[in-house]
């Protein structure tokens, strides 16, 4: 995937201006990778690796936090990013049927992105909104109270 | 200072504010704007009310209203009745899920008829997104009062007496916690505010930081205070957007009234708080892990001793407790111990916050004195269970917790009693569960969310958790043996013992409370291959029961793959080989006719 | 904004209170007045302005302001009811600005009903 790696010019400016800001803050790692990952919508080696040089840190230090943390991701997103609670309460009421329905209809697997890069798919852990479980997110829209069908139905009005 | 002769108190905590209750309060702005009624009628944007079941809510005051699921389109006529006419609107009242009368008071609905609000003191009083709102309700008065009269000493001592534990989970005495880190004499210490609510199903410190966050930063600076600290860090879930704005709001009105940063009410005393947004771990629950992760490293745990409070932080002494136990702070100082301690139990003293969710009828955020019954908080405040179903387990503690069952649904909810069930407060999270829900599968959910949240040092819980879920996956593929159930049991055991961190040793606890109060549903699912819940898709198969189906048609509407034949006046069929075993239909169906 | 002292902070305790208090229940009086189209037509509304006026400048924070609908006696109005708590609610009616002041300063603040407006005891109860 060429695309993957492919980060503009005036990306790179900002990604800078961000290391630079936060270059004498001691144990900025994270808040600086979240910015970044503001930017680029993810964070490919070659912009971890900047990362590091910039906060002179190892690269493996960089990498590890990235890979730890659910919140970083190393592959690009869809347009729509759908989010499927998971949590207690969601999952009760049967959430886990909806992500399973999604990825059917998608055709993508949890954590991909469909191959006209319109959704990526992921489940996450409990967002709060247990009263309205079962929960679905796409982008900024909360749905609540969703069945398996309707979650469908959801998706599909998505342009 | 202007004067209203009504305050509508829109709840715009995250699950309202999804029902659409920002756009709510627009309109009922423009609208009391066109009857003429701004100067008279105040809309007032509070936090999570706590019935989030009902949302969007509005509480009308001074009369104490109580208004349900109101959309924009509600708004011209509810206030041209009530606003303007004095006649609350009946339809938009709260119903009972027994009796079918309205309820039109806040304090009469049984939902809040059985809370003791304490944490929660302000919660839908106020504005949160003003301090003076806070002040009026005898904010930081608890904290003039520690700055002019109190020694940090006299701080700690009212701390002890009160009994309060922390409310993270663990239960750890907060006063003895603020004893051991005054003790070190050391330059800087730090405070650190836990607001990093991982559990599933758990969302009172999101609640409590959206409604009332300046009680946050009033309990940290006290223990800043008692603890000769001056910065403190509140560590919050990067998935909590509108708690960490709110708080930043907090933080800059507090700042520009001087009631954070240097010469506190000219006490001398400095103090500064910073947010810092979490990246998203469970593991991160964990104090060394979160002050890891905090430094900007993988949060993993280490090895104590030495503790946090000798050494945390950058090394430094640290204290770190919970949003709702810097919460209770303010009220402890400001009304003693004594009165804290008045409620609650022998060893767990006060109130605690849950979150109640699951197949309960009245889902929201609830605060009881300690030794509450399970029975009180799913029946009582909960309303029972909905749809006719039967209660089966209540999951309190989230991944570390346990499921109990209907046979311990009269134990008194504290630290102790359950920690004798094999269960845990957590952080408070209670999910109901229905006759639908399978134990298994449940436990299997835990687990599964353990291996994944397994911070990968200790072999034990990165292992043995694996090896866990494996022997459960195999179990609701009907590929389990009996000894599978002993295996279980030992691995768990062992796990627990000798697991590094308080997640490890508590990630076997929703398996072996299954086994032990759920026994019969692991030897279905190995020795007659089924799922009696109809929950575990390679045990179950559809059909329709022809007796029972009303020939309506509603399950092939809701079949999202058209496995359902029907036509009027036959029974519907099942395509076995099209079916995705989604329950899409079982949920449609009003006559329980799919088995 | 000058760094708060501890009289500051009661001071807007103080402030911020006689506003917000309504929302806590415990009110010793309770004044009805009657919106309802003819109440309105006849100049209720006026009557609402001088009641809060009244509230705000005395800081009184123990007296509850509601409306109500129609009365069924359009003729009379703008009317309003006082109900100090405890004692059967009072109706006044033929009101105007200058009666409603009265009223406030005697019967809401001293208890002494205004027996020259008063048109009856007793009134329909609402929330």
């Amino acid at each position: 995937m060429k695309w993957a790696e492919e980060i503009p010019r005036e990306e790179w400016v900002r990604i800078d201006q961000v290391i630079h800001k936060y270059r004498e803050r001691h144990g900025s790692l994270i808040p600086v990778l979240k910015e970044v990952q503001d930017i680029c919508g993810y964070l490919p080696k070659k912009v971890q690796h900047r990362i590091a040089q910039g906060l002179h840190l190892p690269s493996s230090q960089v990498y590890g936090v990235v890979s730890f943390y659910t919140f970083f991701t190393t592959t690009p997103r869809g347009k729509y990013i759908i989010r499927v609670c998971l949590g207690t309460a969601c999952y009760v009421k049967g959430s886990k049927q909806i992500l399973d329905n999604l990825q059917r209809e998608l055709k993508v697997g949890v954590g991909g992105i469909t191959s006209d890069r319109k959704f990526s798919l992921e489940g996450v852990r409990c967002l709060g909104a247990c009263g309205l479980a079962p929960v679905l997110v796409i982008g900024q829209e909360t749905y609540g109270m969703v069945t398996p069908g309707k979650a469908i139905e959801i998706v599909r009005s998505y342009p | 200072m202007k004067t209203y002769r009504t305050h509508l108190m829109v709840c715009a905590g995250t699950g309202c504010v999804s029902c659409g209750s920002l756009n709510l309060k627009d309109h009922l702005e423009s609208e009391l704007k066109n009857r003429g009624l701004s100067d008279e009628v105040k809309v007032v944007i509070t936090g999570c009310n706590g019935f989030c079941a009902e949302g969007p809510i509005m509480v009308v005051y001074p009369e104490g209203i109580f208004y349900k699921k109101l959309t924009p389109e509600d708004v011209p006529f509810l206030v041209e009745e009530h606003f303007l006419k004095g006649r609350p609107v009946e339809k938009f009242l709260y119903t009972g899920p027994a009796v079918k009368e309205k309820v039109p008071l806040l304090k009469d609905i049984p939902f809040f008829q059985h809370q003791v609000l304490r944490a929660l003191r302000n919660r839908g009083l106020i504005d949160a997104e003003n301090i003076d709102e806070y002040i009026a309700r005898d904010g930081y008065a608890a904290l003039s009062k520690v700055l002019s009269s109190m020694t940090p000493e006299e701080v700690i001592h009212e701390v002890k007496i009160s009994g309060l534990r922390g409310r993270g989970g663990a239960g750890f005495p907060t006063g003895l916690k603020w004893e051991e880190g005054r003790r070190y004499d050391a330059f800087p210490k730090y405070i650190i505010c836990n607001g990093d609510e991982g559990d599933p199903g758990a969302f009172m410190d999101r609640s409590v930081l959206e409604a009332d966050p300046h009680s946050v930063l009033e309990g940290m600076t006290i223990g800043g205070y008692a603890l000769d600290a001056h910065q403190g860090h509140i560590y919050v879930r990067a998935e909590y957007p509108l708690a960490i704005h709110r708080l930043n709001i907090a933080i800059e009105q507090a700042k520009n009234y001087g009631l954070l940063g240097k010469d506190i009410f000219g006490s001398g005393f400095d103090f500064d708080i910073s947010i810092y947004p979490g990246a998203g771990a469970f593991v991160c629950g964990e104090s060394t892990a979160l002050m890891y992760s905090l430094e900007g490293k993988r949060g993993m745990p280490r090895i104590k001793p030495p503790r946090s409070t000798e050494a945390g932080l950058w090394g430094q002494p640290t204290v770190l407790n919970n949003v709702e136990t810097f919460a209770n702070v303010p009220a402890i100082l400001l009304n003693g111990g004594e009165w804290f301690a008045s409620l609650g139990t022998g060893g767990s003293k006060g109130t605690k916050v849950f979150a109640l969710t699951g197949t309960v009828s009245n889902v929201g955020l609830i605060e009881v004195p300690m030794g509450t019954t399970l029975r009180t908080i799913v029946y009582d405040i909960g309303g029972g269970i909905p749809e006719k179903r039967e209660f089966k387990a209540v999951q309190i503690g989230g991944p570390s917790g346990a499921c109990l069952p209907t046979s311990l649904l009269d134990i008194e909810v504290d630290f102790d009693s359950l920690d004798e069930a094999g269960a845990m407060m957590g952080s408070g999270g209670l999910v109901v569960m229905n006759d639908s829900t399978c134990m298994v599968d449940t436990a299997r959910f835990f687990t599964d969310f353990s291996v994944d949240e397994s911070c990968g040092k200790c072999v034990p819980c990165r292992v043995g958790m694996k090896v866990m879920l494996n022997i459960l996956n195999r179990i609701v593929e009907g590929k389990g043996e009996m000894e599978d159930i002993e295996r279980l049991k030992r691995l768990g055991q062992h796990i627990k013992e000798t697991s590094h961190c308080g997640l490890g040793k508590t990630a076997p606890n929703p398996v072996l409370s299954t086994i032990r109060y759920f026994r019969n549903e692991y030897e279905a699912h190995i020795q007659d291959k089924q799922c009696p819940a109809l929950v575990c898709v390679d045990l179950i198969q559809f059909r329709v029961n022809p007796e029972k189906c009303k020939m309506c048609g509603l399950c092939k509407k809701a079949c999202p793959m058209e496995a359902i034949t029907w036509e009027k006046k036959t029974p519907a069929d099942i395509n076995i080989e099209k079916c995705i075993r989604c329950r899409s239909c079982i949920q449609a169906c009003k006559f329980g006719a799919i088995e | 904004m000058a760094k708060l002292t501890i009289e500051d902070l009661k001071r807007i305790k103080e402030e911020v209170r006689s506003t917000t208090v309504l929302r806590e229940g415990g009110f010793r009086a309770k004044i009805n007045i009657h919106m309802g189209t003819c109440g309105i037509a006849a100049g209720a509304r006026k009557l609402m302005s001088v009641v809060l006026k009244e509230i705000e400048e005395k800081k009184i924070n123990d007296v509850m302001v509601t409306t109500s609908g129609c009365a069924g006696l359009c003729s009379r109005e703008p009317m309003a009811t006082v109900e100090i708590l405890g004692n059967p609610p009072v109706k006044y009616c033929d009101l105007n600005e200058e009666r409603m002041k009265e009223i406030f300063a005697q019967h809401v603040l001293k208890g002494e009903i205004v027996e020259a407006y008063a048109l009856a005891r007793g009134s329909e109860t609402t929330y």
